[in-house]
Protein backbone atom coordinates (compact mmCIF):
# COMPACT_ATOMS: atom_id res chain seq x y z
CA UNK A 1 0.00 0.00 0.00
CA UNK A 2 1.24 3.91 -1.12
CA UNK A 3 0.86 6.29 1.21
CA UNK A 4 -2.35 7.44 1.13
CA UNK A 5 -2.54 8.79 4.72
CA UNK A 6 -0.73 11.91 6.05
CA UNK A 7 -0.87 13.36 9.56
CA UNK A 8 0.86 15.77 12.01
CA UNK A 9 0.76 16.52 15.40
CA UNK A 10 1.96 19.65 15.56
CA UNK A 11 -0.24 21.51 13.32
CA UNK A 12 -0.87 25.18 13.64
CA UNK A 13 -3.64 27.05 13.98
CA UNK A 14 -4.44 30.28 14.73
CA UNK A 15 -7.67 32.53 15.83
CA UNK A 16 -8.31 36.54 15.86
CA UNK A 17 -10.86 38.70 16.44
CA UNK A 18 -10.98 42.09 16.03
CA UNK A 19 -13.06 44.05 18.33
CA UNK A 20 -13.29 48.26 18.83
CA UNK A 21 -10.71 47.93 22.20
CA UNK A 22 -8.66 45.19 21.58
CA UNK A 23 -8.24 42.39 19.55
CA UNK A 24 -7.74 38.88 20.80
CA UNK A 25 -5.30 36.47 19.15
CA UNK A 26 -4.79 33.05 20.02
CA UNK A 27 -1.94 30.48 18.40
CA UNK A 28 -1.99 26.68 19.08
CA UNK A 29 0.65 24.45 17.82
CA UNK A 30 0.17 21.17 18.49
CA UNK A 31 -2.59 20.33 16.47
CA UNK A 32 -3.53 16.83 15.40
CA UNK A 33 -4.47 16.26 11.16
CA UNK A 34 -5.15 13.29 9.32
CA UNK A 35 -5.39 13.37 5.74
CA UNK A 36 -6.98 10.36 3.57
CA UNK A 37 -5.17 10.84 -0.02
CA UNK A 38 -7.49 8.21 -1.62
CA UNK A 39 -10.94 9.75 -0.38
CA UNK A 40 -9.97 12.98 0.39
CA UNK A 41 -10.90 12.94 4.07
CA UNK A 42 -9.51 15.40 6.53
CA UNK A 43 -9.79 15.55 10.18
CA UNK A 44 -8.45 18.02 12.33
CA UNK A 45 -8.41 17.83 16.55
CA UNK A 46 -7.25 20.68 19.11
CA UNK A 47 -7.29 20.64 22.86
CA UNK A 48 -8.60 23.73 23.62
CA UNK A 49 -6.38 24.19 26.81
CA UNK A 50 -3.38 24.19 24.17
CA UNK A 51 -4.23 28.26 22.46
CA UNK A 52 -1.64 30.41 23.41
CA UNK A 53 -2.76 34.05 24.34
CA UNK A 54 -0.20 37.31 24.88
CA UNK A 55 -2.39 37.60 28.06
CA UNK A 56 -2.54 34.94 30.94
CA UNK A 57 -5.45 36.89 31.62
CA UNK A 58 -7.37 35.75 28.26
CA UNK A 59 -6.11 32.39 28.19
CA UNK A 60 -7.89 32.08 31.47
CA UNK A 61 -11.64 33.57 30.75
CA UNK A 62 -10.97 31.90 27.09
CA UNK A 63 -11.05 28.53 29.09
CA UNK A 64 -13.38 29.59 31.85
CA UNK A 65 -15.62 31.77 30.40
CA UNK A 66 -15.94 31.39 26.84
CA UNK A 67 -15.15 28.00 25.24
CA UNK A 68 -15.39 26.05 29.15
CA UNK A 69 -12.73 24.01 28.01
CA UNK A 70 -13.25 21.53 31.16
CA UNK A 71 -16.67 20.96 29.55
CA UNK A 72 -15.41 21.00 26.19
CA UNK A 73 -11.85 20.04 26.07
CA UNK A 74 -11.57 19.27 22.36
CA UNK A 75 -12.47 20.56 19.36
CA UNK A 76 -12.88 18.25 16.71
CA UNK A 77 -13.42 19.29 12.89
CA UNK A 78 -14.06 15.93 9.95
CA UNK A 79 -14.59 16.97 6.28
CA UNK A 80 -13.72 15.93 2.89
CA UNK A 81 -11.84 18.02 0.16
CA UNK A 82 -14.23 18.36 -2.68
CA UNK A 83 -11.86 18.79 -5.36
CA UNK A 84 -9.24 15.84 -4.20
CA UNK A 85 -9.20 14.35 -7.69
CA UNK A 86 -7.45 17.43 -8.89
CA UNK A 87 -4.71 16.83 -6.24
CA UNK A 88 -1.94 14.51 -7.53
CA UNK A 89 -0.16 13.61 -4.47
CA UNK A 90 2.65 11.87 -5.76
CA UNK A 91 3.68 15.33 -7.90
CA UNK A 92 5.53 18.45 -6.15
CA UNK A 93 2.78 21.34 -6.72
CA UNK A 94 0.36 23.30 -4.94
CA UNK A 95 -3.01 22.66 -5.60
CA UNK A 96 -6.23 24.96 -4.66
CA UNK A 97 -9.04 22.52 -2.69
CA UNK A 98 -12.37 22.90 -1.33
CA UNK A 99 -13.27 21.70 1.53
CA UNK A 100 -16.87 20.56 3.07
CA UNK A 101 -17.50 18.87 6.90
CA UNK A 102 -18.32 19.57 10.51
CA UNK A 103 -16.93 21.68 13.01
CA UNK A 104 -17.83 20.69 16.48
CA UNK A 105 -16.48 23.46 19.05
CA UNK A 106 -18.46 24.10 22.44
CA UNK A 107 -20.17 21.01 22.33
CA UNK A 108 -22.00 21.95 19.19
CA UNK A 109 -21.51 20.96 15.36
CA UNK A 110 -22.41 22.99 12.52
CA UNK A 111 -21.32 22.65 8.51
CA UNK A 112 -18.34 24.55 7.92
CA UNK A 113 -16.77 25.19 4.02
CA UNK A 114 -13.34 26.45 3.04
CA UNK A 115 -11.07 27.14 0.35
CA UNK A 116 -7.36 26.32 1.07
CA UNK A 117 -4.09 25.00 -0.33
CA UNK A 118 -2.65 21.42 -0.57
CA UNK A 119 1.38 22.01 -1.38
CA UNK A 120 3.29 18.55 -2.03
CA UNK A 121 6.71 18.94 -1.76
CA UNK A 122 9.28 16.49 -1.14
CA UNK A 123 6.84 13.67 -0.08
CA UNK A 124 5.31 15.87 2.37
CA UNK A 125 1.69 18.33 2.26
CA UNK A 126 1.62 21.34 3.54
CA UNK A 127 -2.07 22.17 4.59
CA UNK A 128 -3.30 25.68 4.58
CA UNK A 129 -6.89 27.44 4.98
CA UNK A 130 -8.07 30.89 6.14
CA UNK A 131 -12.14 31.14 7.47
CA UNK A 132 -14.43 32.53 9.37
CA UNK A 133 -16.87 31.16 11.93
CA UNK A 134 -19.35 33.11 14.36
CA UNK A 135 -19.30 32.70 18.09
CA UNK A 136 -22.97 32.97 18.56
CA UNK A 137 -23.64 29.70 16.50
CA UNK A 138 -21.66 27.71 18.70
CA UNK A 139 -23.56 29.22 21.75
CA UNK A 140 -20.31 30.96 23.46
CA UNK A 141 -22.48 33.87 25.09
CA UNK A 142 -21.01 37.19 25.72
CA UNK A 143 -21.72 39.12 28.69
CA UNK A 144 -23.40 42.04 28.23
CA UNK A 145 -20.71 44.49 29.72
CA UNK A 146 -18.02 43.49 27.11
CA UNK A 147 -19.94 42.93 24.09
CA UNK A 148 -19.68 45.93 22.47
CA UNK A 149 -15.09 45.71 22.39
CA UNK A 150 -15.57 41.94 21.10
CA UNK A 151 -16.70 40.96 17.57
CA UNK A 152 -18.82 37.58 17.04
CA UNK A 153 -16.47 36.79 13.87
CA UNK A 154 -13.46 34.76 14.22
CA UNK A 155 -11.13 34.74 11.70
CA UNK A 156 -9.03 31.28 11.75
CA UNK A 157 -6.19 30.36 10.05
CA UNK A 158 -4.74 26.76 9.71
CA UNK A 159 -1.60 25.31 8.76
CA UNK A 160 -0.17 22.13 8.89
CA UNK A 161 2.79 20.36 7.43
CA UNK A 162 1.47 16.59 6.97
CA UNK A 163 3.83 13.51 6.73
CA UNK A 164 2.98 10.06 5.65
CA UNK A 165 1.55 7.84 8.46
CA UNK A 166 3.60 4.44 8.23
CA UNK A 167 1.06 1.78 9.11
CA UNK B 1 -31.71 -24.99 10.31
CA UNK B 2 -27.56 -24.71 9.72
CA UNK B 3 -28.19 -23.29 6.31
CA UNK B 4 -30.07 -20.34 8.46
CA UNK B 5 -27.65 -19.81 10.80
CA UNK B 6 -24.86 -20.13 8.89
CA UNK B 7 -26.32 -17.33 6.10
CA UNK B 8 -27.20 -15.02 9.66
CA UNK B 9 -23.57 -15.53 10.56
CA UNK B 10 -22.24 -14.80 7.28
CA UNK B 11 -24.30 -11.76 6.71
CA UNK B 12 -23.32 -10.55 10.53
CA UNK B 13 -19.39 -11.40 9.33
CA UNK B 14 -19.83 -8.87 6.34
CA UNK B 15 -21.90 -6.05 7.69
CA UNK B 16 -19.19 -6.11 10.50
CA UNK B 17 -16.08 -6.39 8.28
CA UNK B 18 -17.86 -3.47 6.42
CA UNK B 19 -18.46 -1.15 9.49
CA UNK B 20 -14.78 -1.65 10.60
CA UNK B 21 -13.84 -0.67 7.14
CA UNK B 22 -16.46 2.13 6.97
CA UNK B 23 -15.58 3.01 10.56
CA UNK B 24 -11.56 3.71 9.42
CA UNK B 25 -11.96 5.61 6.66
CA UNK B 26 -14.49 7.87 8.87
CA UNK B 27 -12.44 8.30 12.30
CA UNK B 28 -8.73 9.07 10.92
CA UNK B 29 -8.03 10.73 14.14
CA UNK B 30 -8.09 7.26 15.83
CA UNK B 31 -4.83 6.58 13.69
CA UNK B 32 -2.59 8.81 15.49
CA UNK B 33 -2.50 8.90 19.61
CA UNK B 34 -3.22 12.37 20.81
CA UNK B 35 -0.12 13.78 21.69
CA UNK B 36 0.21 13.80 25.17
CA UNK B 37 0.48 17.35 25.89
CA UNK B 38 0.40 17.76 30.04
CA UNK B 39 -2.49 19.63 31.03
CA UNK B 40 -3.18 21.27 34.31
CA UNK B 41 -6.26 22.08 35.94
CA UNK B 42 -6.52 26.31 35.81
CA UNK B 43 -9.60 28.35 37.70
CA UNK B 44 -9.47 26.53 41.11
CA UNK B 45 -9.80 30.35 43.22
CA UNK B 46 -10.61 33.70 41.15
CA UNK B 47 -8.29 35.22 42.31
CA UNK B 48 -4.63 35.01 44.42
CA UNK B 49 -6.20 34.99 47.81
CA UNK B 50 -9.42 33.07 49.21
CA UNK B 51 -10.28 36.02 51.10
CA UNK B 52 -7.73 37.26 53.46
CA UNK B 53 -5.46 34.31 53.09
CA UNK B 54 -3.53 33.31 49.93
CA UNK B 55 -4.94 31.14 47.52
CA UNK B 56 -3.59 28.04 45.73
CA UNK B 57 -3.86 30.32 42.44
CA UNK B 58 -0.59 31.90 40.97
CA UNK B 59 -0.50 34.89 38.71
CA UNK B 60 0.51 34.36 35.00
CA UNK B 61 4.26 35.28 34.01
CA UNK B 62 4.19 38.89 33.70
CA UNK B 63 0.70 39.60 35.17
CA UNK B 64 0.82 42.88 37.64
CA UNK B 65 -1.69 42.50 40.14
CA UNK B 66 -2.83 45.63 41.78
CA UNK B 67 -4.88 45.29 44.85
CA UNK B 68 -6.74 47.42 46.95
CA UNK B 69 -8.17 45.65 50.17
CA UNK B 70 -10.86 47.58 52.35
CA UNK B 71 -12.19 46.28 56.25
CA UNK B 72 -14.55 48.66 58.05
CA UNK B 73 -15.98 48.81 60.94
CA UNK B 74 -19.12 46.69 62.98
CA UNK B 75 -21.79 46.10 61.40
CA UNK B 76 -23.76 46.20 64.37
CA UNK B 77 -22.73 50.09 65.10
CA UNK B 78 -25.69 50.46 63.21
CA UNK B 79 -27.24 53.27 60.82
CA UNK B 80 -25.16 56.41 63.19
CA UNK B 81 -21.50 54.87 61.58
CA UNK B 82 -22.93 53.64 58.38
CA UNK B 83 -22.88 50.15 59.40
CA UNK B 84 -19.02 50.76 60.21
CA UNK B 85 -18.86 52.21 56.45
CA UNK B 86 -17.55 55.46 58.34
CA UNK B 87 -14.48 53.45 59.19
CA UNK B 88 -12.00 52.55 56.85
CA UNK B 89 -9.14 49.67 56.88
CA UNK B 90 -7.08 49.46 53.51
CA UNK B 91 -3.74 47.74 52.18
CA UNK B 92 -2.37 48.55 48.88
CA UNK B 93 -0.78 45.93 47.67
CA UNK B 94 1.05 45.04 43.90
CA UNK B 95 1.77 41.09 43.35
CA UNK B 96 3.90 40.03 39.76
CA UNK B 97 4.44 36.97 38.32
CA UNK B 98 7.94 36.12 37.62
CA UNK B 99 6.95 32.95 36.32
CA UNK B 100 3.49 31.07 35.91
CA UNK B 101 5.16 29.13 39.27
CA UNK B 102 6.95 32.21 41.60
CA UNK B 103 5.14 35.47 42.25
CA UNK B 104 5.79 38.28 44.72
CA UNK B 105 4.15 40.85 46.23
CA UNK B 106 4.52 44.21 48.20
CA UNK B 107 1.45 46.24 50.37
CA UNK B 108 1.36 48.69 52.61
CA UNK B 109 -1.42 48.85 55.60
CA UNK B 110 -3.21 51.31 57.17
CA UNK B 111 -2.92 48.99 60.57
CA UNK B 112 -0.20 49.86 62.34
CA UNK B 113 1.29 51.21 59.18
CA UNK B 114 2.78 47.84 58.46
CA UNK B 115 4.59 47.33 55.30
CA UNK B 116 4.44 43.24 54.06
CA UNK B 117 6.42 41.57 51.15
CA UNK B 118 6.05 37.96 50.50
CA UNK B 119 7.03 35.28 47.67
CA UNK B 120 4.81 32.79 46.61
CA UNK B 121 6.00 29.45 44.80
CA UNK B 122 4.15 26.46 43.32
CA UNK B 123 6.25 23.41 43.98
CA UNK B 124 3.32 20.72 42.43
CA UNK B 125 0.70 21.73 40.13
CA UNK B 126 -2.68 19.86 39.97
CA UNK B 127 -3.05 18.11 36.44
CA UNK B 128 -6.11 17.84 34.35
CA UNK B 129 -6.77 14.40 32.82
CA UNK B 130 -3.96 12.84 35.07
CA UNK B 131 -0.92 14.25 36.73
CA UNK B 132 -1.06 15.43 40.49
CA UNK B 133 -4.31 15.12 42.06
CA UNK B 134 -3.38 18.51 44.14
CA UNK B 135 -1.16 21.85 43.75
CA UNK B 136 1.51 22.39 46.76
CA UNK B 137 2.11 26.31 46.89
CA UNK B 138 4.60 27.39 49.48
CA UNK B 139 4.43 31.25 50.34
CA UNK B 140 6.70 32.77 52.90
CA UNK B 141 6.99 36.53 53.59
CA UNK B 142 7.79 39.33 56.19
CA UNK B 143 5.79 42.03 58.27
CA UNK B 144 7.43 45.04 59.39
CA UNK B 145 5.59 47.64 61.15
CA UNK B 146 6.58 50.92 61.12
CA UNK B 147 4.69 52.99 63.98
CA UNK B 148 6.28 55.09 66.59
CA UNK B 149 7.89 52.89 69.77
CA UNK B 150 5.29 53.06 72.35
CA UNK B 151 8.03 53.20 75.06
CA UNK B 152 10.40 55.00 74.11
CA UNK B 153 12.81 54.93 77.45
CA UNK B 154 14.20 51.61 76.89
CA UNK B 155 16.39 50.60 73.98
CA UNK B 156 14.32 49.75 70.51
CA UNK B 157 15.39 47.64 67.88
CA UNK B 158 14.51 47.50 64.55
CA UNK B 159 14.12 43.55 64.43
CA UNK B 160 11.50 44.07 67.20
CA UNK B 161 8.95 45.60 64.03
CA UNK B 162 9.57 42.54 62.19
CA UNK B 163 7.51 39.35 62.36
CA UNK B 164 7.81 36.55 59.80
CA UNK B 165 5.35 33.83 58.67
CA UNK B 166 5.96 30.92 56.29
CA UNK B 167 3.03 28.78 54.88
CA UNK B 168 2.69 25.69 53.02
CA UNK B 169 -1.07 25.11 50.75
CA UNK B 170 -2.58 21.91 49.69
CA UNK B 171 -5.11 22.79 47.11
CA UNK B 172 -7.24 20.89 44.45
CA UNK B 173 -10.45 22.00 42.34
CA UNK B 174 -12.83 18.99 42.88
CA UNK B 175 -14.98 20.45 40.17
CA UNK B 176 -15.75 23.18 38.01
CA UNK B 177 -17.55 24.78 40.62
CA UNK B 178 -16.13 23.01 44.15
CA UNK B 179 -12.31 23.84 45.36
CA UNK B 180 -10.81 23.43 48.39
CA UNK B 181 -7.38 24.26 50.14
CA UNK B 182 -5.98 23.47 53.68
CA UNK B 183 -2.47 24.90 54.55
CA UNK B 184 -0.78 25.03 57.38
CA UNK B 185 0.67 28.79 58.73
CA UNK B 186 3.54 29.73 61.12
CA UNK B 187 3.60 33.15 61.96
CA UNK B 188 6.43 33.99 64.23
CA UNK B 189 6.66 37.75 66.17
CA UNK B 190 10.62 38.57 66.70
CA UNK B 191 8.68 40.68 70.06
CA UNK B 192 5.71 39.92 72.14
CA UNK B 193 3.96 41.67 74.73
CA UNK B 194 5.14 39.55 77.32
CA UNK B 195 8.22 37.12 78.15
CA UNK B 196 6.13 33.97 79.21
CA UNK B 197 4.33 34.01 75.61
CA UNK B 198 4.84 32.14 72.44
CA UNK B 199 6.76 34.38 69.41
CA UNK B 200 5.48 31.58 67.13
CA UNK B 201 1.68 31.19 66.16
CA UNK B 202 0.69 28.20 64.28
CA UNK B 203 -2.52 28.14 62.28
CA UNK B 204 -4.57 26.44 59.95
CA UNK B 205 -6.77 27.04 56.97
CA UNK B 206 -9.32 26.04 55.40
CA UNK B 207 -10.39 27.93 51.68
CA UNK B 208 -12.96 26.64 49.61
CA UNK B 209 -15.21 28.09 46.85
CA UNK B 210 -18.41 26.87 45.24
CA UNK B 211 -18.95 28.77 41.55
CA UNK B 212 -22.50 29.81 41.11
CA UNK B 213 -22.23 30.82 37.67
CA UNK B 214 -19.54 31.35 35.27
CA UNK B 215 -18.48 35.10 37.01
CA UNK B 216 -19.55 34.61 40.36
CA UNK B 217 -18.11 32.41 43.01
CA UNK B 218 -19.17 31.95 47.08
CA UNK B 219 -16.40 31.83 48.92
CA UNK B 220 -15.08 30.77 52.79
CA UNK B 221 -11.87 31.51 54.79
CA UNK B 222 -11.38 30.11 57.97
CA UNK B 223 -8.40 29.98 60.01
CA UNK B 224 -8.56 28.21 63.42
CA UNK B 225 -5.08 29.01 65.15
CA UNK B 226 -3.79 26.40 66.48
CA UNK B 227 -1.16 27.28 69.41
CA UNK B 228 0.66 30.22 70.44
CA UNK B 229 -2.62 32.32 70.55
CA UNK B 230 -2.32 36.02 71.15
CA UNK B 231 -4.24 36.29 74.10
CA UNK B 232 -7.83 37.76 73.52
CA UNK B 233 -7.69 36.81 69.84
CA UNK B 234 -10.10 34.74 67.74
CA UNK B 235 -9.84 32.65 65.05
CA UNK B 236 -10.60 34.52 61.61
CA UNK B 237 -13.22 33.44 59.52
CA UNK B 238 -14.71 35.50 56.36
CA UNK B 239 -17.15 34.36 54.16
CA UNK B 240 -18.41 36.05 50.74
CA UNK B 241 -18.58 36.60 47.51
CA UNK B 242 -16.02 37.16 44.67
CA UNK B 243 -17.36 38.80 41.31
CA UNK B 244 -15.28 38.70 37.94
CA UNK B 245 -15.59 41.67 35.60
CA UNK B 246 -12.97 41.44 32.71
CA UNK B 247 -10.13 42.30 34.40
CA UNK B 248 -11.24 42.87 38.07
CA UNK B 249 -11.89 40.52 40.44
CA UNK B 250 -14.04 41.87 43.55
CA UNK B 251 -14.46 40.53 46.39
CA UNK B 252 -16.83 41.05 49.03
CA UNK B 253 -17.10 39.77 52.47
CA UNK B 254 -18.27 39.61 56.00
CA UNK B 255 -15.36 39.23 58.19
CA UNK B 256 -14.26 39.38 61.83
CA UNK B 257 -10.93 40.24 61.04
CA UNK B 258 -9.34 43.54 59.99
CA UNK B 259 -6.23 42.65 59.14
CA UNK B 260 -5.04 42.17 55.66
CA UNK B 261 -1.42 40.50 55.81
CA UNK B 262 -1.08 36.84 57.58
CA UNK B 263 0.53 38.19 60.76
CA UNK B 264 -1.88 41.09 61.09
CA UNK B 265 -5.31 38.85 60.51
CA UNK B 266 -3.83 36.07 62.34
CA UNK B 267 -2.29 37.46 65.51
CA UNK B 268 -4.88 40.40 66.14
CA UNK B 269 -8.36 39.39 65.31
CA UNK B 270 -9.76 40.49 68.07
CA UNK B 271 -13.85 40.24 67.18
CA UNK B 272 -15.90 37.05 67.56
CA UNK B 273 -17.64 35.70 64.31
CA UNK B 274 -20.11 34.10 66.52
CA UNK B 275 -21.23 36.80 68.38
CA UNK B 276 -22.00 38.98 65.63
CA UNK B 277 -18.29 40.93 65.69
CA UNK B 278 -18.82 41.41 61.74
CA UNK B 279 -17.44 43.72 59.43
CA UNK B 280 -18.01 44.48 55.67
CA UNK B 281 -15.00 44.37 53.43
CA UNK B 282 -14.00 44.11 49.99
CA UNK B 283 -10.99 43.03 48.21
CA UNK B 284 -10.38 44.71 44.09
CA UNK B 285 -8.12 42.73 42.43
CA UNK B 286 -7.00 44.38 39.01
CA UNK B 287 -4.67 42.90 36.42
CA UNK B 288 -2.45 44.31 33.75
CA UNK B 289 0.23 42.00 31.57
CA UNK B 290 2.82 43.93 31.70
CA UNK B 291 5.44 41.68 30.01
CA UNK B 292 4.54 39.71 26.91
CA UNK B 293 4.06 35.74 27.95
CA UNK B 294 6.79 34.07 26.05
CA UNK B 295 5.94 30.77 24.28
Amino acid sequence: MAQDKFFTKSGNIQFSSKGVIETIEATHRSVTCVLDSKTGDIQFAVLMKGFEFRKAMMQEHFNENYVESDKYPKSEFRGQITNNSEVNYAKDGSYTVHIKGKLTLHGQTKDVEADGKITVKDGKLIAASKFKILMSEYDIDIPGSVAENMSDTINITVNCTLEPLKQ
Amino acid sequence: MSKITYILLTACFVITAANTIQAQEKDLLSMVRDSAKREYATGAFKSTRVINGQSMEMLGKGVLDVRILHRFGLLSEGAKQFFGLDQASMRLGFDYGITDNLSVGVGRSTLNKELDAFFKFRAIRQGANGGSPVSVIWVSGAAVQTMPWTDTTRKNYFSSRVAYYHEIIIGRKFSNAFSLQVSSIMVHRNLVAKADQDNNTWALGIGGRLKLSKRTAFVVDYHPILAGREPGTKDPISAGFDIETGGHVFQLHFSNSTGMNEKAFLTGTTDNFWKGDIRFGFNLSRVFQVNRKKK
